[in-house]
């Protein structure tokens, strides 16, 4: 149900795009007005994210410690899993951010008679996770040369390990493959597995139906008779980031539907749990080291709280502590 | 709870598809043997807590405040700004699922809400309603819910089902940690007077007396002197067991079921024979006769008030560092809060073992020392005579506690001990040790006869983890570091594994220990100690000879 809306709602903005840019109007709004929008709201909502979030403060060392401690000098300690410095830390946020090291260990629980509990391996999230973000990430760089001329070296080598097994005119990118498989792969778990369907919001697939959409229009572009003129495309990208925007007649409904999947994602950014781009950085079980018993972490709010003080403890027990021949600070009948 | 105690063969049937499609739709079951009684309004009051009020978990009306919602709300907004934990776990979760079948209380019950990230999502919603655009616009479409009672109750349920054991944050790719969100709701619900007894009782004790169980100064004199002359009566020798000795070098300070519950009074022993054997010039304390710290359980200032006390008598006893016996959640505080919260401990020195003059580095700040690590070094500096053929009569694995594995990473400290003790040892599988150990399923504060169903089912997996090597390699004694492991895994293995029993790892190295002068032919549980019989002993010097392979 969750899943149709979604699907419902991104279906209804695509119907949107194409009617709409029949006119100049809506050609001016899809094209121009709402990109510009979507970045300018993107920038300063993920800015303002990371900003309330550092607000708060880090009253605690919560390190989730999932290797060996550093104690004694002939224990060997695990620093990526348990840091005991900030090289550590750098090192298992690398892991993390760059190949998603704690999914990577991902286990899947079966109860078998007996009763038996198994924990089988389970890599397939892990490696549909990392496909997926990879290929986003180069498919993104590989766009730049839509942007910016003359395009840099460094872009244009990207694009051409991505074309690499040069298969198909235009040559097929590996990652438009890639992203495909993994973005169905990420679908159907959320959909087939019960638990997965339980847990899963509206929230959750809307942002799959998107880029879905994005990479599909992308891919009619480049691969189908709808082939958008790359001179074009690149003369609207040119005009959009030198602040001269430019919206060329042959940019087909389209190419439209292309630029505002990328538009929503931008304006969806920010309100949702794709956050987590910039979260993950400011987990403080991960990015703290384990370093507790060495470096004392200051808490700004540390409160003062009542306590039950040694001289009101002995007070209270004084008679029987007496009789039980315990040392005392303070002996009433000496005084 | 005795008529209604389940059976294993029907708690091992676990369903664990969803019921139904919509999980805000699935009520609230207050059901016996999965949920803890009401805090007793005496022992709220006489530690200023609010809202205290006699009701219990069964009752319709939970006689909620007239403000409850204000007051949570309020609460909720408090802490979003007081921990970034809350707030950035609240915002990046994308509930890829990795964390479902992590936790142990899923495993056992197949209640998707013990899914740690159905767990979080109890939470998430009321902030997602009152706390974001997009949960204020959409409301139920983006997984918003509006604060109702019932969901006052649905916390209380399963902030109760939680033992913030960290287990799925280890597996979380953003590192949330479902313990972050069960404290925080806890906090929030103590705020308008729903606490369990078994936290508050054990705190309003704790910081009376000094100890959980509320053992006054005397009754813990007691206790200890009644320890050493059992002691004397096991080896023949008469220990010194000080307590509140101003000038002593160490503070030594352990949970004080370690003196009063068994099994954990035969690892007590373990420490006096320790002690002893190697001269240690210590003391214990009877205002900080307690090292754990149900605080932890209940609220970050509640930990704190608790906590001051060890501090605090180190000070006036003027001692040089802290020791700390075997126990869980408090190595949690003493590790990650108690510098924090009570330091610094700038009146105290580097630890350095007077025995083999080792500086504790890692405890520089600190200066708190676990015995694992001290008693590891011991062992690696040759100081203890350690027989390993006298624990031949038990086949150990070693039960990792949540606290000590995943917010200390002490790992290798305690295997070290063991495998010097012990000449059977097996680890049970990987995936339920080390970081991905399971927990008892009865940890932070939820270990009451009343949650006894929940509490099987919470210790399920590592029961089963049991079950498989003492099937596999005839595993009979389950080592642990944890005061409340001691107490909950022997009826978890009565139940799941009853051929298995409990025991601390000093114990192990108790019994093992050849001590100066010693007249034993007992372990510390008075049962014949291996190779050391009486008849044998009379008949041969064989016994002494290879006693001294160490």
């Amino acid at each position: 149900m969750r899943a149709l809306f979604s699907l419902f709602a991104v279906a209804v903005i695509i119907v949107v795009v194409v009617l709409a840019v029949t006119t100049d109007a809506g050609r001016l709004f899809f094209g121009t007005i709402l990109p510009y929008a979507a970045i300018a709201i993107f920038l300063v909502g993920m800015v303002y994210r990371v900003i309330d979030w550092a607000r708060s403060p880090v009253p605690f060392k919560i390190t989730t410690t999932s290797g060996q401690q550093r104690s004694l000098p002939w224990i060997r300690n695990s620093n990526l899993e348990s840091p005991r410095n900030k090289w550590g830390v750098l090192g298992r946020m690398l892991l993390e951010v760059l190949f998603f090291r704690s999914l990577f260990r991902n286990t899947k629980a079966d109860l078998k008679d007996g009763p038996r509990l198994v924990y089988g391996d389970a890599k397939w999230l892990w490696l549909a996770g990392l496909i997926f973000h990879w290929s986003f990430l180069i498919i993104f760089i590989r766009h730049f040369k839509f942007f910016v001329e003359p395009v840099p070296g460094w872009v244009m080598m990207i694009q051409n390990l991505d074309g690499f097994f040069q298969v198909g005119l235009p040559i097929f990118y590996i990652t438009d493959g890639l992203i495909l498989a993994a973005l169905t792969f990420l679908f159907l778990r959320r959909v087939l597995i019960p638990q997965m369907r339980y847990i899963s919001l509206a929230g959750d697939y809307f942002p799959l139906f998107v880029i879905g959409g994005l990479v599909i229009s992308g891919m009619i572009m480049r691969y189908t008779p709808l082939r958008v003129d790359i001179t074009d495309a690149k003369l609207m990208g040119v005009g959009l980031v030198t602040l001269d925007p430019v919206l060329p007649e042959g940019l087909g409904a389209i190419f439209f539907v292309h630029l505002t999947m990328l538009t929503v994602l931008l304006l969806y950014f920010p309100f949702s749990k794709l956050t987590h781009m910039a979260g993950v950085f400011m987990s403080p079980t991960r990015n703290q080291a384990n370093d507790n018993r060495v470096r004392r972490h200051i808490n700004p709010w540390n409160p003062e709280v009542k306590v039950h003080t040694y001289e009101e403890w002995e007070d209270e027990f004084r008679e029987v502590m007496k009789a039980a021949d315990m040392p005392l600070e303070k002996d009433t009948e000496s005084k | 709870m005795a008529e209604s105690k389940p059976k294993p063969e029907i708690l091992a049937k676990v369903d664990y598809q969803p019921p139904g499609d919509d999980w805000m739709e699935l009520p609230v079951e207050i059901r016996p043997g999965t949920f803890n009684y009401a805090a007793n309004p005496a022992n709220a009051k006489y530690l200023d807590l609010p809202h205290v009020r006699k009701w219990q978990p069964t009752d319709d009306d939970w006689q909620l405040p007239e403000n409850w919602q204000e007051i949570i709300l309020e609460g909720l907004h408090d802490r979003l700004k007081k921990y970034r934990s809350l707030k950035v776990f609240m915002d990046i979760c994308v509930r890829c699922g990795a964390c479902a079948d992590k936790c142990h209380f899923f495993l056992g019950s197949g209640d998707p809400k013990n899914m740690p990230v159905l767990r979080a999502e109890l939470l998430r919603s009321v902030y997602r309603r009152d706390f974001t655009t997009a949960g204020k616009i959409l409301g139920k479409l983006a997984g918003a819910r509006p604060l109702t009672p019932e969901i006052i109750k649905e916390w209380f349920l399963y902030f109760y089902q939680c033992t913030e054991c960290r287990r799925c944050s280890v597996f979380c790719p953003y590192g949330i940690d479902t313990a972050e969100i069960t404290m925080m709701g806890r906090e929030l619900l103590n705020s308008i007077g729903l606490g369990i007894d078994w936290i508050t009782t054990p705190a309003a004790n704790c910081f009376r007396t000094g100890n959980h169980l509320g053992i006054q100064p005397h009754g813990f004199k007691d206790s200890i002197d009644f320890a050493v002359e059992e002691l004397e009566e096991i080896t023949g020798i008469k220990v010194d067991a000080p307590i509140n000795k101003k000038g002593a070098e160490i503070l030594f300070v352990s949970p004080s079921a370690d003196y009063f519950a068994s099994p954990h009074y035969y690892t007590l022993l373990g420490y006096l024979a320790l002690f002893h054997e190697i001269g240690l010039d210590y003391t214990w304390s009877a205002y900080a006769s307690e090292g754990g710290n149900f605080g932890l359980f209940h609220s970050a200032d509640m930990m704190k008030r608790l906590n001051a006390k060890i501090y605090a008598e180190a000070k006036r006893l003027g001692v040089k560092w802290i020791l700390g016996g075997e126990c869980g959640h408090m190595w949690r505080v003493l590790h990650q809060y108690m510098d924090t919260m009570n330091g610094p401990a700038d009146f105290l020195d580097q630890p350095v073992s007077p025995i083999t003059g080792t500086r504790f580095d890692h405890a520089s700040s600190t200066k708190m020392v676990h015995i694992c690590e001290f008693t590891a070094d011991l062992i690696a500096n040759g100081k203890l005579k350690l027989d390993k053929r006298r624990n031949d009569n038990v086949n150990v694995t070693f039960h990792d506690s949540c606290n000590p594995a995943r917010a200390m990473g002490l790992f290798d400290e305690p295997r070290y001990c063991i495998e010097h003790a012990c000449n059977h040892f097996n680890e049970m599988p990987e995936n339920t040790i080390k970081e991905q150990t399971f927990c008892c399923g009865s940890g932070s504060g939820i270990g009451t006869d009343e949650n006894f169903e929940m509490r099987m089912r919470g210790g399920f997996p590592r029961a089963n983890a049991v079950k498989y090597v003492h099937d596999k390699h005839g595993v009979n004694m389950l080592a642990c570091i944890c005061a409340i492991d001691k107490a909950t895994l022997p009826p978890l293995m009565e139940f799941w594994v009853p051929e298995v029993d409990v025991c601390g790892i000093h114990e192990l190295i108790g019994n093992a220990m050849i001590m100066k002068g010693e007249k034993r032919t007992t372990d510390l549980r008075g049962e014949p100690l291996p190779g050391m019989e009486e008849s044998d002993a009379d008949e041969s010097g064989e016994v002494k000879e290879v006693s001294e392979d160490v």
